[in-house]
């Protein structure tokens, strides 16, 4: 039983053939397009085919391995013209800084001659649930 | 089986185990296996004293556990050489507990779970699935929580701040999965504030209770969010605001004014607000004046502005925006309202879209996306 990612692009893609940004839309056509999210969701797990969902914020932070010491941080390597994911891990961690951390040591990870392979690694946050406060 | 009595029950005599001479680890251990007695034996034998029982039988493991292990002899000699200590008062044996579960050495997550589990009573696996990690996950940031503070002195009275934040942590993960930690933690701070007589761990208690009462209202039926303005009043919980706002009077009049008793006196008089047009919004930032000479927090002088915006009106909450740091989060969304009022539609709608691309939460996301779409909408009209 193979499991597939299913990446819903920001930028990176081909363009929508109904291509309209969101803000755009009437606020039913937005309740419309999240009912029609759930409903598929649902679906899935009726059919025990529905692992795990998770939306992602836009930013995202490429950090490396450089030795020891702080790890750095940039906006990334620009893909061209596709992105590539070959794999993700989830960690739930206190902050910002301790999640660098654990991807700085990730990047450090033994490749050809034992040596760390000093891979850029995107790290992401998850949209958490709302706080029980706003207000 | 009255789980809710078993999980009240838990600390008392995980406190009484600890102050007899048993190491945290150990303890805890007899303590979840006395439970597991409990649930099996109780429901054709009902105990009489049910906290007596559990003290008994856990104490019994705890005691067969030392004995079954190798350095038995020397730990039989610890234990017989301790004092006859007595039942000792269950209360303030919760108490340190609280401390020791909240203790600094932790990290703020290893807290939480650890406050759950051992003051709550909840499951390692109630507690992962809450916090939508796997039990294994859990199961060791417990267990590291626990070696962590096991050298801790039991009967050293801890920081109650620390105490406070942690709950209010658990608070506000609210609800997912099959334990209400909203509700949760508003059931351990009122066993807190049974226990230590403190105005700020009142105001805490005051302010989840407060916000709890308006919990139904806050999102609508397909889970989107719904504004306060918007709040169908109708619904909120009259008997948690009265006991909310009655709890915060007693703690305000001791005069000794905390961050929790200011916020819970904002969410007071949100509730108090028969229509969202009746708020006291003069008196909300006063309210939270006092609150930013507590705490000194960007993001409480972020909320003043927004109710300077409602009492003086849009243009002098933008005045009060204009001088706070840009990257604050939701300064985005808030900067979007107060230009939305002050009829700047265009500004307000690009703000919006802005800020929804910063949104923290999915809730939150499409919320946003929606306002700049209403407007949007409005404009091609």
């Amino acid at each position: 039983m193979p499991k597939y990612l299913l990446l819903k692009h920001y930028r990176g893609a081909p363009t929508a053939v109904n291509d309209v940004p969101m803000d755009q839309w009437t606020p039913e056509e937005i309740s419309d397009h999240v009912q029609y999210m759930h409903d598929f969701a649902a679906r899935l797990e009726e059919t025990g085919e529905f692992v795990d969902g998770q939306a992602l914020a836009p930013g995202g932070t490429f950090v490396r391995y450089d030795g020891e010491g702080r790890p750095p941080v940039t906006d990334g390597p620009f893909a061209e013209t596709k992105d590539l994911i070959a794999g993700w891990m989830v960690i739930d961690v206190d902050s910002y800084e301790r999640a660098v951390e654990l991807a700085g040591e990730l990047s450090a990870a033994p490749g050809a001659g034992g040596k760390p392979i000093h891979e850029w690694l995107e790290l992401r946050p998850f949209l958490a649930a709302p706080p029980t406060i706003t207000e | 089986m009255d789980e809710i009595l078993l999980r009240s029950l838990t600390p008392s005599v995980l406190g009484i185990l600890v102050r007899r001479g048993a190491d945290f680890a150990a303890a805890e251990d007899a303590v979840q296996d006395a439970l597991v007695e409990a649930v099996r034996v109780w429901p054709a034998d009902p105990p009489r004293d049910p906290k007596g029982w559990l003290v008994t039988v856990a104490w019994r493991r705890f005691l067969d556990a030392t004995r079954a292990d190798s350095a038995r002899r020397r730990r039989e000699d610890l234990v017989g050489e301790e004092p006859e200590r007595g039942p000792a008062p269950a209360v303030d044996d919760t108490l340190q507990l609280y401390f020791l579960c909240a203790h600094p050495s932790l990290t703020p997550s290893s807290a939480v779970a650890l406050t759950l589990r051992a003051v709550g009573g909840l499951t390692t696996r109630q507690i992962a699935r809450a916090y939508l990690v796997p039990e294994a996950t859990m199961a060791q940031r417990i267990s590291r929580a626990k070696r962590t503070v096991s050298g801790v002195q039991f009967d050293r009275t801890g920081d109650v701040a620390t105490v406070l934040r942690v709950l209010y942590l658990v608070f506000n993960e609210g609800y997912s999965g099959d334990v209400d930690l909203a509700a949760e933690a508003i059931r351990l701070t009122r066993q807190l504030a049974a226990t230590i007589d403190h105005p700020e761990v009142a105001g805490l208690l005051a302010l989840m209770l407060l916000h709890h009462a308006r919990r139904a209202t806050r999102t609508a039926a397909d889970g989107s969010l719904v504004p306060l303005a918007e709040q169908e009043r109708g619904r909120w919980d009259t008997g948690a605001i009265a006991e909310g706002v009655r709890i915060l009077q007693a703690a305000l009049a001791r005069d000794r004014l905390g961050e929790f008793q200011a916020q819970a006196a904002i969410a007071a008089l949100h509730a108090d607000a028969p229509t969202a047009e009746e708020t006291d919004w003069v008196q909300i930032v006063e309210w939270y004046d006092e609150l930013v000479r507590l705490t000194d927090s960007p993001v409480v002088r972020l909320n003043r502005a927004v109710a300077v915006g409602e009492a003086d009106g849009p243009r002098a909450g933008l005045a009060a925006l204009a001088a706070l740091d840009e990257s604050l989060p939701r300064h985005t969304a808030v900067a979007a309202y107060l230009h939305e009022r002050d009829g700047d539609l265009a500004t307000a709608a690009r703000l919006y879209v802005e800020a929804a691309r910063k949104a923290p939460n999915l809730a939150e996301r499409d919320h946003l996306t929606r306002q700049a779409a209403r407007l949007n909408a409005r404009g091609r009209r």
